[in-house]
């Protein structure tokens, strides 16, 4: 069989490769290019060496190292209260509550709102706090940026998470719940001792989603803040943006890709050094 | 014991009903809002809801609707999503099934290549995509999904060949033994078991396409066409002062098509999310 159909190939592989060619694969190999050169345009590039690399670490208006820093307190912050809500919610939502069909439908639904209008929604909401408790709004204002950040992407993603966790509890077999109820456990202690060990996969999952999500945000940073006060609340994406496309001048393009490959590298790092770190935990069902 | 029971229940039902609440009030604040006269709306009285002398009517729907070409941008989002999704769940699929089939060195190569762009943060390819975009003119709502399928085409044949692993190959051999050829095979035997996993991926991506901001804004040439998202960045972005009555408006009008759709199929939307992960 695997004959036959080794030679439909041009059929089967061409399409979609064709297109993996156009949209990544070449992309990224004259990304890695680039990031060695100076340029505006493709083809006026000329090759520099390292010196993007270095310039990342020594001359640049708006340091990606600060972006770096804002992007992993965002991202503690918000893995850990994103996944402690959305399994707390599923929980619940597990008990076979009445209603839990409607709060599911619910909480679910932020996650179908792209991020550019979320971005917008919540920074009329925030301005609107903030100027009723006479503080300075989100354009002044680098901590109410933080916790809105924050807050809007628990709202818009706990929904998700919690699918995830029902899902895993509910694959729980039965019998397992039974055992430990008649062996006396309590039902703090079924869920530490039973459920989180059954439901690391989840865990595993909802970890990863949430923590890529957080280091590749984009759109609802560049809706909610768009970085501002003094780029204090640029994530990494929107610093590489900015980089990009709100400089004017030859030496920018070359910085931003050398950024960008920097990026790329630190969220393969810490996405595979995650997925490896949490599949140790995960036990044989 | 029992009655123990019933008391937490009923308290859990309260707090779930104040979080539901707290999750809706957002989307409500701004339908409210959206019916307000402009005069009426500012920083401060976003909490206010509309009285009889700033009751705007549908007026602000009106202005969204026919100043900023909200319709063609409504069909350009449209017809990018459903063709992207489209050509990512049959192209994919194809190519899923053979490499799942086909042990080989290249096969196996392609595999990985595929799972390392689903961790690449688009700004890596951000610039040189949009270039790479205009030189093959693929820069239309019209082929765009062209470059939809080369970069979503990771999470798509990661979930597919993830699903594939799974089906007995005897099916597929005992359909060749009769006499199909690997196409019919594919379409006829492969597809029908393929379901479950073409319903995760649609959604999946649908979800990804329709929301996309940044990669249409590069591709596409900006002064003629606006997907959705584009359009509500443009609003906010392009003007001194921002008319907020219109734009409010206008999150209104492309959040309930979503909401129409979501509360249609969220059945099929949950559960296809839920299976996508467990096999991511």
């Amino acid at each position: 069989m695997e004959k036959v159909v080794r030679r439909y190939w041009p059929l089967f592989v061409v399409p979609t490769l064709a297109a993996f060619i156009i949209g990544f694969i070449v992309p990224f190999g004259q990304g890695l290019y680039l990031s060695f050169c100076k340029f505006t345009t493709i083809s006026n590039a000329e090759w520099v060496g390292w010196d993007n690399y270095i310039r990342v670490f020594t001359d640049d208006p708006n340091p990606l190292v600060d972006s770096l820093w804002f992007t992993v307190a965002f991202a503690v912050v918000s893995i850990i209260l994103i996944n402690l809500i959305g399994f707390l919610f599923a929980l619940v939502l597990t008990r076979g509550l009445r209603g839990t069909n409607i709060f599911r439908t619910i909480f679910f639904m932020p996650n179908l709102i792209g991020g550019v209008v979320l971005g917008y929604i919540w920074q009329i909401l925030i301005n609107c706090v903030l100027s009723l408790v006479e503080q300075p709004l989100l354009a002044l204002n680098s901590t109410a940026g933080y916790w809105g950040l924050i807050i809007l992407m628990c709202w818009q993603q706990v929904g998700y998470m919690m699918i995830i966790y029902i899902a895993g509890l509910q694959g729980i077999p039965d019998s397992i719940s039974e055992a430990a109820k008649i062996d006396g456990a309590s039902s703090w202690q079924t869920l530490i001792k039973i459920k989180l060990p059954m439901i690391m996969p989840s865990i595993t999952i909802c970890v990863f989603l949430t923590l890529t999500n957080s280091f590749k945000l984009f759109d609802q940073n560049m809706a909610l803040t768009n970085g501002e006060p003094m780029n204090s609340t640029t994530m990494l994406a929107l610093n590489i943006y900015k980089t990009f496309y709100d400089r004017v001048g030859p030496s920018w393009k070359g910085l931003g890709q050398a950024k960008a490959v920097i990026f790329c590298i630190l969220v393969v790092l810490v996405s595979f050094g995650q997925l490896r770190a949490t599949r140790s935990k995960e036990v044989q069902q | 014991m029992k009655k123990k029971t019933k008391v937490v229940d009923i308290v859990l039902i309260l707090i779930m009903i104040v979080m539901a609440a707290s999750f809706l009030y957002p989307i409500i604040m701004i339908l409210f809002n959206s019916f307000k006269k402009e005069i009426a709306i500012s920083t401060n009285t976003v909490f206010e809801l509309p009285t009889k002398e700033t009751f705007a009517g549908i007026e602000n729907y009106i202005n969204a609707l026919d100043s900023k070409g909200f319709f063609d941008s409504f069909i350009y989002s449209l017809f990018i999503t459903v063709s992207s999704v489209l050509a990512i769940c049959i192209s994919c699929s194809m190519c899923a099934w053979f490499i799942t089939r086909v042990k080989s060195k290249i096969t196996s190569i392609l595999y990985y290549l595929f799972v390392f762009s689903m961790v690449v943060p688009f700004q890596m390819v951000m610039y040189t995509l949009s270039k790479t975009a205009d030189q093959l003119e693929l820069n239309t709502p019209w082929n765009i999904w062209i470059i939809y399928l080369g970069f979503g085409a990771g999470l798509a044949v990661f979930m597919f060949t993830g699903f594939m692993k799974s089906i007995p190959l005897e099916i597929e051999e005992a359909a060749m033994i009769d006499g199909c050829n690997p196409i019919q095979t594919f379409f006829r035997i492969v597809m029908p078991m393929l379901k479950p996993t073409l319903v995760s991926v649609a959604i999946l991506e649908a979800m990804w396409v329709w929301n996309d901001y940044l990669l249409p804004t590069l591709v596409l040439d900006i002064k003629e066409y606006k997907t959705i998202p584009m359009l509500i960045q443009y609003f906010k972005g392009s003007f001194g002062r921002v008319e907020m009555g219109p734009m409010m408006a206008c999150i209104m009008l492309t959040i309930i098509p979503i909401v129409i759709v979501y509360l249609a199929g969220q059945k099929h939307i949950i559960k296809g999310v839920a299976a996508g992960a467990v096999k991511g």
